[in-house]
């Protein structure tokens, strides 16, 4: 089992539900970026995303598509990242997914980026644009190298599609909780409920919620009904505020403590 | 005669294909059985081809160019004039397409992207013929760049949406887009413009185009018994381009040939030409040829026609590419803008800067080929929008 596998297996065993932060690789620089990982992990964040920028982030709102332009601007390539989480890997064991869009990878080369990604330590990949009818061709890869592939379920799949969707899963499946994208609607909770007890009747994987948590009240909240619940736009507009200030790093790790303490209740 | 394509994941070959995110994949599928059980009911087939050819003016005419063909000294060259199309160009035949497949399936709103504004005229004239909600995504750029027909679209009663996010030109607009229908998908349909965007976008709108060839088809056999040994089209998503070409890809005898934009030249990288001087990537949904750099990152594409301003293709059309069935070519900005010139002074007729690549290309082929050749250029536009920037190029301030 990988590293996602067995932490969600830990947190089971502790009735606890998975902190999963996201940021965007290269945001302000990739030294940042790999100091905010640390913290995170410090922070008791159980898994992080790190977001690989691409040109044209069609499933991400304004927050996350500003911070991938910055990060672009800085020359972040998929490479550079494969080489910073190598650096992690050096330091910390906490999980790391991968979250982009396939376009990077497929330039990459796709098994020539499997073999990397987990010689690096990437323990899942989550490719927003390849739905279950496109995946082979990287999955291919990926699986291969034990690389787990998060996939998406959104309210508009059917029980059909979450079935197939999860036949094929690994890792953890991520629901997102709202038709829209990254950062820009507030999941109703009600929804959130009824859709993961939909989805848990069809899969034994653990089930985390993300797109539009933003606050600790409603991580805490989410968390109820989920395995894990995502944080994204919320840290990134966070490390966009404070970017240029010596405690960048102290303000993302309070900001993840205190989602940390919200999800134990 | 292959198979027909694309397959039923939407591949045409290695190309297309339906790379999207999940919350977009059920709208996908509902669209495109939706499509496909539309295009087999005539009652549907007789509505479209009532606003067709009742609404929209066709069918065009194939008219042979008898003093342009002169002035070249070589293969007779004729012209399909969707330029005189309502609305000034073939987007019309999409979205009326389009439009009564959304009114179909029950949706009251529709929305689109668009670069010149041409798709978006197009997409806001059949919202107002049918009486239904209408957002355009533009880019902030391009809305400056092309007041006349941001105005046309207010009057039409679409709402114009401006893109800011990148460079705020048509790749952009079409991402907006995208986002925006992510979050309205279940009671939004949202009109492609081109044959891009994923399956069923680049089959279907490639279908609703084919009026185009089919019309060529049969006037050329009524004027000269014969099929014409080449066609030539702009390529920019590839819409007119593959709405002409589509109808005679199993007629092994004639030529096919696409022309991109090359912009201020191939080699100064600003050009739009993603077949030429492209490799394959995925982007908006489909494996095609896209400008890109080496690590992936789409690039910002570059024309004097703003139709063709997209750093991506049709994935059909790189699937035509790769197996030989058509040749792509490109033409710079100015052969283009002296095409246009020459074409207005011989024919009276003044093509749109997307067509007039077309035209240029015409120019340099016909006058090798013998003079009992046949030559099919696809004029997809008229050029009265862009009257601002020929002037402006010419030295005459409007």
């Amino acid at each position: 089992m990988g590293r996602i596998g067995k932490r969600f297996d830990d947190l089971k065993k502790r009735g606890e539900k998975a902190l999963i932060i996201y940021l965007t690789a290269g945001d302000p620089s990739l030294e940042k970026t790999y100091e905010m990982i640390l913290c995170l992990d410090r922070a008791g964040v159980d898994i992080v995303e790190i977001g690989v920028p691409f040109s044209d982030p069609t499933a991400d709102g304004p927050i996350i598509q500003a911070a991938s332009q910055r990060a672009l601007k800085g020359g972040t390539s998929l490479l550079d990242i494969l080489n910073l989480i190598e650096e992690v890997r050096k330091v910390s064991e906490i999980p790391i997914v991968l979250f982009g869009y396939y376009n990077p990878v497929f330039i990459y080369g796709n098994e020539k980026f499997a073999k990397r990604a987990r010689e690096a330590g990437v323990d899942g990949i989550l490719v927003v644009d390849l739905p279950p009818e496109e995946s082979d061709e990287l999955r291919r890869h990926t699986d291969a190298e034990g690389i787990d592939f998060i996939s998406l379920i959104t309210p508009t799949s059917d029980d059909g599609r979450i079935k197939k969707i999860s036949e094929r899963a690994s890792g953890f499946i991520y629901y997102v909780s709202v038709t829209g994208v990254t950062g820009t609607k507030k999941p109703e909770i009600a929804d959130v409920r009824k859709d993961m007890g939909k989805i848990k009747k069809i899969t034994s994987l653990p089930v985390s919620v993300g797109f539009g948590i933003s606050t600790p009240e409603q991580a805490g909240e989410v968390a109820q009904y989920a395995d894990g619940v995502v944080v994204g736009s919320a840290i990134v507009r966070l490390i966009e505020e404070n970017s240029k200030k010596n405690n960048l790093v102290e303000k993302v790790f309070s900001f993840a403590r205190e989602l940390k303490n919200f999800h134990f209740k | 005669m292959q198979q027909a394509l694309p397959d039923k994941n939407g591949h045409f070959g290695i190309f297309g294909g339906r790379y999207a995110s999940e919350t977009l994949i059920p709208a996908l599928i509902d669209l495109e059985n939706a499509y496909n059980e539309a295009k087999y009911d005539q009652a549907f087939k007789d509505e479209l081809s009532f606003y067709l050819h009742e609404y929209s003016g066709r069918e065009t005419p194939l008219y042979f160019a008898k003093r342009f063909t002169e002035e070249l000294g070589g293969a007779k060259i004729y012209l399909k004039r969707e330029d005189l199309n309502h609305t000034g160009a073939h987007k019309i035949n999409n979205t009326l397409g389009q439009a009564l497949l959304a009114r179909r399936m029950g949706k009251e709103r529709i929305m689109a992207e668009t670069g010149a504004g041409q798709h978006g005229v197009a997409t806001a004239t059949v919202a107002a013929l049918f009486g239904m909600e209408c957002q355009i995504f533009m880019g902030e750029e391009d809305i400056r760049r092309q007041s006349q027909n941001v105005f046309r679209m207010k009057i039409l009663g679409a709402d114009v949406v401006p893109v800011i996010s990148g460079t705020g030109t048509l790749k952009d607009a079409m991402n907006e887009a995208m986002r925006y229908w992510v979050s309205r998908v279940r009671d939004t349909f949202y009109v492609i413009g081109s044959t891009a965007g994923p399956h069923p976008y680049p089959m279907m709108v490639r279908d609703f185009q084919c009026v185009i060839g089919e019309e060529t088809k049969r006037q050329i056999m009524e004027k000269e018994g014969r099929l014409p040994d080449v066609l030539i089209a702009c390529v920019g998503g590839g819409s007119n381009s593959m709405g002409l070409f589509y109808p005679f890809k199993d007629d092994p005898g004639v030529e096919m040939i696409g022309v991109e934009a090359a912009g201020k030249g191939i080699e100064t990288g600003m050009h739009a030409a993603s077949i030429s001087a492209g490799n394959i990537g995925v982007l908006h949904g489909n494996k095609t040829y896209i400008l890109q750099d080496a690590v992936g990152q789409v690039k910002d594409a570059f024309s004097i026609a703003a139709g063709l301003d997209y750093p991506g293709v049709g994935p059909e059309h790189s699937h035509f590419h790769e197996t030989g069935r058509a040749e792509y070519v490109a033409i710079d900005d100015e052969e283009a803008v002296n095409a246009l010139i020459f074409l207005t002074e011989c024919e009276g007729i003044i093509p749109a800067m997307e067509s007039a690549h077309a035209i240029a290309y015409a120019m340099k082929l016909a006058p090798t080929l013998a003079r009992d050749k046949i030559i099919v250029v696809n004029l997809s536009g008229r050029g009265d929008k862009d009257m601002g920037i020929i002037s402006e190029r010419m030295g005459f301030s409007l």
